[in-house]
């Protein structure tokens, strides 16, 4: 249970090995956690998650087999997770950034990435939903991306998976209004992760601690949308407004 | 919205309710039922779902203890009844009527509930589930000493009679004084009442400079007064604070003119609190002012005021929902108990929230007697103090869980009904007869109908 005081007592992170997502687990009030549940396929880096939080002094981090693209065990896994105890918050993290010259040279890849990224988040975040739905309180953070504000030549198939993710997000938010259950979108820009390695820096890009603090301050104020960094949200609200014809001579 | 005949998993139900307690934080939502009859009660126990029932009076808990996710909770006020036997000066009630119903009830009749806390707005089943405590512990002990014998229905929706002097049931009985709720359904209670001869409170004030002049006066208070507690400006450094002490009036005390009215009691409400508050009206400053004010307003000593009941007993009642004057982040009760031989906790408690700039405009400090048999029950022989704290202070969870420990360390604990934030460790460590209680809880509840958000937290 969240105390009077915001400090929760349990996590599942669906995508285990996120970095953005172990930044947010570590950062959080740790006092009362003694329920970490890392969500993912099994992997090496999936192991050392668990041995980076339980090295860090997190109590009771354990591992769940979970694919994203396997939708049809979500409903078993899930019910698994939450029929041995309630969960406090639950961060969908799971997601691929691909390279989109790929995807148009082999469609298939791109198809992939949307079923992880798109398909695979609507399937887990219905179930996630109902049980947080049962349960009567709890909250889902979904990391979202600002990709998903506006499309781009360089990476727009990506894009297109977090602008549907970020619009299940929201209507599901909607849907739990008033519920005791809560959603929180959040709008990363770029982030130094494994996942964003080699490619040209973006303006404001931040670290994955940067944003575990803005995730970690939204969930207290019951935020139902975050940018990381915060400032992201005017520049997005410019960048939203450019006409089509200069924006694709913007330099990606 | 569906073409066809579908029921989303997601739509909410027309029964629920996000519910909190008395301190408006972490709401969590719950089917609430209101029973008209004990067979309403049995039938939500038998058709319990996962996850179970809960009853719940007037939710004056300040935390998570009348509240459980998912579950079904049985909100008892719709089952209010109570008939006094002024021959055996004894009250049997619905475990939903309120002590704010009975004393209008009985103290025009001549009698007074044995205990009352702060508020006069909690049902009989809250009183002996929280084995709730007045001004007149050090004399009198709890509520649950003064319950002769209840009504409960069991995990299995069986109806069992309770008393603490039969000795096959005494163990059910006192797992259930103090037991919050989970050891089942209570559903009717008789208790003791006390004679009265006037419905007004002979009240004697003096003040304390310092908080050790103010300990040693409670002291000597206790010795000669059956109701006695002590308000501490919050603010000051050196904990001053003003004592009030008192007596059931008798008639002799009132003027001839007053005599014929002796026992008309009238309790009202004065005002509301505004519906929306923005991020409270709470602040150093207002809470400076108040503390100055209230400290002010108290006479050095004065001996033989009358006051009314509900001046004397339930001041804040006279302001109705108080607790939005925090505003929408909600807040916060800390109270601990101690042995009279780790008195220095309270001086360091209050230089502690001081220090994180813990405003608290209701500091209170009280004097327990000796402990009843209940494993759960909060009282022991000591000093308690009680401090309203709202959530948003930064800080306040490393502060408390510091606090924990020096009260644990003191062989000392929290109260349940306060409690909106201890660890289960620190739970455990401080109620040590917990096994004792859980091993009866399973007798009463082998499947495990009843359950809490705080039964969650604290995994009990």
């Amino acid at each position: 249970m969240i105390d009077a005081l915001g400090d929760p007592q349990s996590v599942l992170v669906l995508g285990g090995s996120s970095e953005i997502a172990l930044a947010t687990v570590k950062a959080l009030p740790r006092n009362r956690i003694n329920r970490v549940v890392l969500a993912g396929r099994a992997s090496a880096a999936l192991t050392s998650a668990v041995e980076e939080l339980t090295h860090s002094g997190i109590k009771g981090v354990v591992t769940a087999e979970f694919d994203a693209t396997n939708t049809a065990s979500h409903e078993r896994i899930i019910d698994e997770i939450f029929d041995a105890g309630d969960i406090d918050i639950v961060i969908l993290a799971f997601g691929m950034l691909g390279d989109q010259m790929e995807f148009e040279s082999d469609p298939n890849l791109a198809v992939q990435i949307a079923t992880t990224n798109y398909t695979g988040a609507v399937s887990s975040g219905l179930h996630v939903a109902r049980r947080l739905r049962q349960q009567g309180h709890g909250s889902l953070v979904v990391i979202s991306s600002v990709a998903g504000d506006r499309a781009r030549r360089s990476n727009y198939v990506y894009g297109s998976t977090k602008a549907g993710l970020d619009a299940f997000a929201q209507g599901l938010g909607d849907a739990l209004q008033g519920s005791g259950a809560h959603v929180m979108v959040v709008r990363p820009g770029m982030v130094r992760t494994r996942m964003s390695a080699g490619l040209p820096e973006a303006p404001m890009t931040t670290d994955a601690p940067d944003v575990a603090k803005a995730i970690i301050a939204g969930l207290r104020k019951g935020k139902h949308t975050i940018y990381a960094p915060g400032n992201l949200r005017y520049l997005m609200g410019v960048v939203k407004t450019v006409p089509r014809p200069i924006f694709r001579k913007l330099p990606s | 919205m569906s073409k066809n005949d579908v029921t989303s998993p997601l739509v909410r139900g027309e029964n629920e309710e996000l519910l909190t307690g008395w301190g408006r934080t972490a709401p969590s939502m719950a089917m609430v039922q209101e029973p008209a009859h004990m067979e309403d009660v049995q039938a939500a126990i038998v058709h319990a779902g996962a996850r179970g029932v809960l009853a719940r009076g007037l939710g004056r808990s300040y935390g998570d203890a009348a509240q459980s996710g998912g579950a079904t909770v049985l909100r008892m006020p719709s089952m209010n009844t109570f008939t006094l036997d002024p021959v055996t000066a004894t009250v049997t009630a619905d475990a939903g009527a309120s002590l704010d119903e009975i004393l209008s009830g009985i103290v025009p009749r001549g009698f007074f509930v044995p205990v009352t806390p702060g508020t006069r707005m909690v049902t009989v089943g809250g009183a002996i589930a929280a084995d709730i405590h007045g001004k007149n512990h050090h004399v009198d002990g709890s509520f649950g000493s003064h319950v002769t014998s209840l009504t409960l229905i069991d995990g299995t929706g069986a109806i069992r009679a309770l008393s603490p002097t039969d000795l096959l049931n005494s163990n059910d009985f006192w797992a259930t004084v103090g037991g919050m709720g989970l050891t089942g359904v209570i559903v009717e209670a008789t208790f003791n009442v006390i004679p009265i001869e006037t419905a007004l409170m002979s009240v004697d004030t003096e003040r304390g400079a310092n908080l050790d002049e103010l300990m040693n006066k409670m002291i000597d208070a206790d010795a000669r007064y059956r109701y006695s507690v002590a308000w501490i400006d919050s603010v000051s450094t050196a904990g001053r604070g003003v004592i009030t002490s008192g007596e059931h009036a008798t008639l002799d005390q009132l003027p001839a003119a007053k005599r014929s009215t002796a026992l008309v009691y009238e309790p009202k409400v004065v005002a509301t609190a505004p519906k929306f508050i923005p991020g409270g009206l709470i602040n150093k400053l207002s809470m400076r002012a108040f503390n100055e004010a209230w400290f002010r307003k108290h006479p050095k000593s004065r001996a033989g005021d009358i006051h009314s009941i509900a001046a004397f007993f339930h001041p804040l009642d006279g302001v109705q929902e108080w607790n939005r004057v925090y505003g929408p982040a909600g807040f916060l009760q800390y109270q601990f108990v101690v042995p009279d031989t780790a008195g220095h906790v309270i001086g360091e408690a209050l230089a502690r929230l001081r220090a994180v700039g813990a405003p608290s405009f209701l500091t209170v400090l009280k004097r327990f007697g000796p402990a009843n048999p209940a494993p759960l029950s909060f009282p022991e022989k000591g000093w308690t103090l009680a401090m309203d704290i709202p959530t948003g202070v930064a800080g306040l969870a490393t502060t408390l869980d510091g606090l924990d420990e020096l009260v644990a360390d003191s062989g000392g604990r929290l109260y349940l009904a306060k409690d909106s934030r201890q660890s289960p460790e620190m739970f455990r460590r401080t109620y040590p007869r917990l096994a004792q209680w859980q091993e009866v809880r399973s007798s009463m509840d082998p499947h495990g109908v009843f359950t809490s958000d705080l039964a969650r937290r604290l995994q009990l």
